[in-house]
């Protein structure tokens, strides 16, 4: 599917995409918390950076070998100079690893601009509100030091705007993708997803628009397809930057059909209010998304926003995508798999490295455990 | 003097007393539901003042975690939490905890059930998941105060919510109790809580003399009654006497290390299931370690804290504790101890359990060869689970480390019996 090329060339060489673009600055983001509406109102693009996955050669120089694949990656890519092209990037707080990459990154001092947001570990309180709109003014005012102008309400409203159009579209060919297994890949999902996270947005918006005027064309050819996966799974975990993994779904005849993930659903999850003060707006946005583990909004929020995805998308089974050494999401897995479990859905837990492309022990397990549900 | 004569005179006397105020203190807290007394368990960067001005009895799981360490059932019970779906990658201390409510063991046959969890999460994201774990396995009211890492330093918006948190936090403690907070005895607890963190702080400072009274790992032990009953008169009445004996010791001259002759800096937790032996391999050596950067996290914020105005004062001082900072700025903590210790060397322990304590260590090791022009030995193991431990490796690993020490200096020769503890070099 033409319309898809795009999303495919930006993703398969996002360094070259970086060099490429050259009308902005490139602000670099670490996490699906980022705000990228202020970075984007600031006259910025926001990138979105994923490990490249080389050997870690001089990120073991700051880094143990029981730190995560993402934090350790994305820092052997700056200090090998791929991320030359970017201006400055912006941390957010979340986990541990994540923190010190914060300290590690801002010592190094390699690119101009340096903004930490830290964001506060509870989401549902009054007083962390307040807070958070505190911070996030407090990046608005850091990014327009840089720029020396200020944010206006109207780039923000624009920024708003367009994240929408993105979100919604996004939101959109998940459902056409749960609808219709066969209308996509399940590794199209990643690759607009991803590639909606670095491309320039506004044409990220536009080649959105034409995969769902073509997806919405191909519906009556593939709604009764003989080739429709029969599995339907859900996939759960941090950053899943694994092609290889969604094709061996695909090559046992299983779907993706919805997830929970920061390269998913946890990125575009609920739109901003247009009707809003912008910063206000913004805030109850990422205040109120789909939560991570490293945040807390209550007790049972995600495991009842889980079960509820997978009773919905009437999912056969759920796939925790697990990164080694990623805390937060290996302390939610035995609590999640318990209340999947009580609700009769199935799951797999699947411990992941980012470099490693999934290939033998895992296909047989992967094989295994859709032959079953 | 025998050999067996110089041993009981290097002793530490307190230690007794120690022992036993902590069984008491355990004693106590496992009696709880016995004597109509609710228990809350806390975090240990947490502020439990609140707590013992409401003769709430808290409890420590990460000090417990490091008896669980110390007496080797570690592996055992972080076992256990595998089985139930938790990963080997995960702090110990939480798996032990996990694993522990399930099955009740450990030294103490578990810790008495909690009524209320209070988790400030200044020290790791760890305990934030570990207390949600908890807070739904014992189904019981959980409050996160939520301390904002300071990064490059505490911002006004920091400042605002982590007092309107603090307000909060006694809310809370006033609901689940169903009673008032007493505010003349909330500032007694903290005028209590100050002075303990200020006798802990005057114990710490007496190893700067040469040679030291006692080392870190005497610090490991004694660190327990900072940590759990800070802000009560025991842990003043305690503190005053281990200074006592410590400023006696430095008077006739006793060392803890027979012969010390290089002084080390310790940095991240102890590795508890090996305490004797590390011990016993540095002094072989005749290498002391005097100080480390963990027990005197529980000393570090003093200078935030305003006993006139403790409540208000306490959002700083349990922000801007020593993991809670940027790794540039605890280089220059250690940097400074490094100064004040007066430190041929710095070991740190590459702590699997503890990620915001290790990473950044290495960067920090680079900046303290450059700016201390020190060796530094970097030794990879876990607190309280043995299985990543490899003995015979560390064994090499230390003796090639001292050897380079060695090297680099002849013995320093004694000075007399004077402390020079004053001196003054903002050590934390
Ligand atoms: S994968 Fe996990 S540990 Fe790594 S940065 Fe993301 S949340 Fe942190
Ligand atoms: S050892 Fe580290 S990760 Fe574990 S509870 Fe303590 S500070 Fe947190």
């Amino acid at each position: 599917m033409k319309e898809l090329t795009p999303f495919y060339q930006a993703i398969n060489d996002p360094a070259a995409l970086g060099r490429r673009i050259t009308h902005k600055k490139i602000i670099g983001t670490l996490c699906s918390y980022a705000p990228e509406e202020l970075i984007y109102a600031a006259g910025y693009h926001p990138m979105r950076l994923f490990s490249s996955k080389a050997d870690t050669q001089l990120a073991q120089n700051h880094l143990q070998t029981y730190c995560c694949s993402v934090v350790r990656g994305v820092l052997e890519d700056s200090l090998a100079g791929r991320l030359d092209f970017l201006h400055g990037t912006v941390f957010v707080h979340t986990c541990d690893s994540m923190q010190r990459l914060s300290d590690i990154w801002r010592l190094k001092g390699q690119y101009p601009f340096f903004a930490d947001v830290i964001l506060p570990a509870k989401m549902h309180t009054p007083s962390a509100k307040k807070y958070m709109a505190a911070v996030l003014e407090r990046c608005k005012t850091d990014l327009e030091t840089d720029t020396g102008r200020p944010v206006t309400s109207q780039s923000l409203a624009d920024a708003i705007r367009m994240y929408n159009r993105i979100r919604k579209n996004l939101s959109r060919i998940y459902a056409l993708k749960s609808r219709y297994p066969a209308v996509l890949q399940n590794k199209d999902l990643l690759a607009l997803v991803k590639g909606s996270m670095i491309m320039d947005r506004q044409e990220a918006a536009d080649h959105l628009d034409n995969v769902i005027l073509r997806l919405a064309a191909a519906v009556p050819d593939v709604k009764d397809s003989p080739i429709a996966p029969d599995k339907r799974l859900i996939l759960s975990g941090s950053v899943c930057d694994m092609p290889g993994l969604y094709d061996l779904f695909q090559d046992t005849g299983a779907a993706v059909v919805g997830d929970d993930l920061c390269t998913g659903r946890r990125w575009f999850d609920g739109l901003i209010p247009e009707d809003m003060e912008p910063m206000a707006a913004i805030t109850q946005r990422y205040a109120q998304r789909l939560v991570c583990p490293a945040k807390h909004r209550g007790l049972h929020e995600r495991a009842d926003s889980l079960v509820d995805q997978a009773k919905n998308l009437g999912a056969d089974g759920v796939v925790f995508a697990l990164l080694k050494f990623c805390d937060p999401h290996a302390f939610d897995y035995p609590y999640l798999k318990a209340r999947l479990d009580d609700a009769g859905i199935k799951s797999l837990v699947l411990e992941l490295d980012d470099g490693q492309d999934s290939q033998g022990q895992l296909a047989t397990r992967i094989e295994t455990f859709i032959h079953m549900i | 003097m025998t050999r067996t004569d110089d041993k009981e005179n290097r002793k530490i006397a307190a230690a007794k007393k120690m022992r036993d105020i902590m069984t008491t203190y355990y004693l106590d807290a496992l009696s709880a539901s016995q004597n109509n007394r609710q228990v809350a368990w806390i975090t240990s960067g947490g502020p439990v003042e609140p707590l013992v001005a409401m003769d709430i009895i808290p409890v420590y799981p990460e000090n417990h975690g490091a008896m669980i360490g110390s007496s080797k059932m570690g592996e055992d019970l972080c076992s256990k939490a595998e089985e139930m779906g938790y990963s080997t990658d995960l702090c110990s201390y939480a798996r032990a905890d996990i694993g522990c409510a399930v099955v009740q063991g450990g030294p103490i046959g578990g810790l008495p059930k909690p009524d209320m969890l209070i988790c400030c999460n200044n020290i790791c994201g760890t305990v934030l998941k570990w207390y949600e774990v908890q807070a739904r396995y014992y189904d019981v009211p959980l409050f996160i105060l939520d301390t904002p890492v300071c990064h490059t330093g505490y911002f006004p918006e920091t400042a605002a919510y982590v007092k309107a948190q603090i307000t909060e936090y006694i809310g809370f403690l006033e609901s689940v109790t169903g009673k008032k907070m007493d505010m003349d005895r909330m500032n007694q607890v903290g005028h209590l809580s100050l002075e303990g963190q200020k006798l802990w702080q005057q114990v710490l400072k007496t190893t700067a003399h040469k040679p030291s009274p006692m080392s870190a790992f005497d610090a490991f032990f004694f660190l327990a009654l900072i940590v759990t009953l800070r802000g009560t008169r025991t842990a003043v009445d305690f503190y005053r006497e281990l200074l006592t004996e410590m400023e006696d010791r430095i008077t006739r001259n006793i060392s803890i290390v027979p012969e010390e002759q290089y002084r080390l800096l310790w940095d991240n937790l102890p590795v508890w299931h090996r305490l004797k032996w590390l011990s016993q391999k540095f002094s072989d050596h005749k290498a002391c370690l005097v100080a480390d950067t963990y027990t005197s996290a529980w000393c570090g914020a003093i200078q935030y804290i305003d006993p006139e105005n403790f409540l208000d004062s306490i959002a700083q001082a349990y922000t801007r504790i020593y993991l809670n900072i940027g790794i540039d700025q605890m280089a220059d903590q250690i940097l400074d101890m490094i100064a004040f210790y007066d430190v041929h060397g710095l070991v740190m322990h590459s702590n699997r359990s503890c990620k915001p304590y290790s990473f950044g260590q290495m960067d920090i090791m680079n900046i303290v060869r450059k700016k201390a022009g020190i060796p530094v030995l970097m030794l990879e193991a876990d607190m309280v689970d043995p299985r990543s431990f490899s003995q015979s490796q560390i064994d090499t690993r230390i003796d090639a480390f001292m050897e380079i020490i060695q090297h680099k200096n002849r013995p320093h020769t004694r000075v007399g019996p004077q402390t020079d503890t004053g001196r003054k070099a903002g050590a934390r």
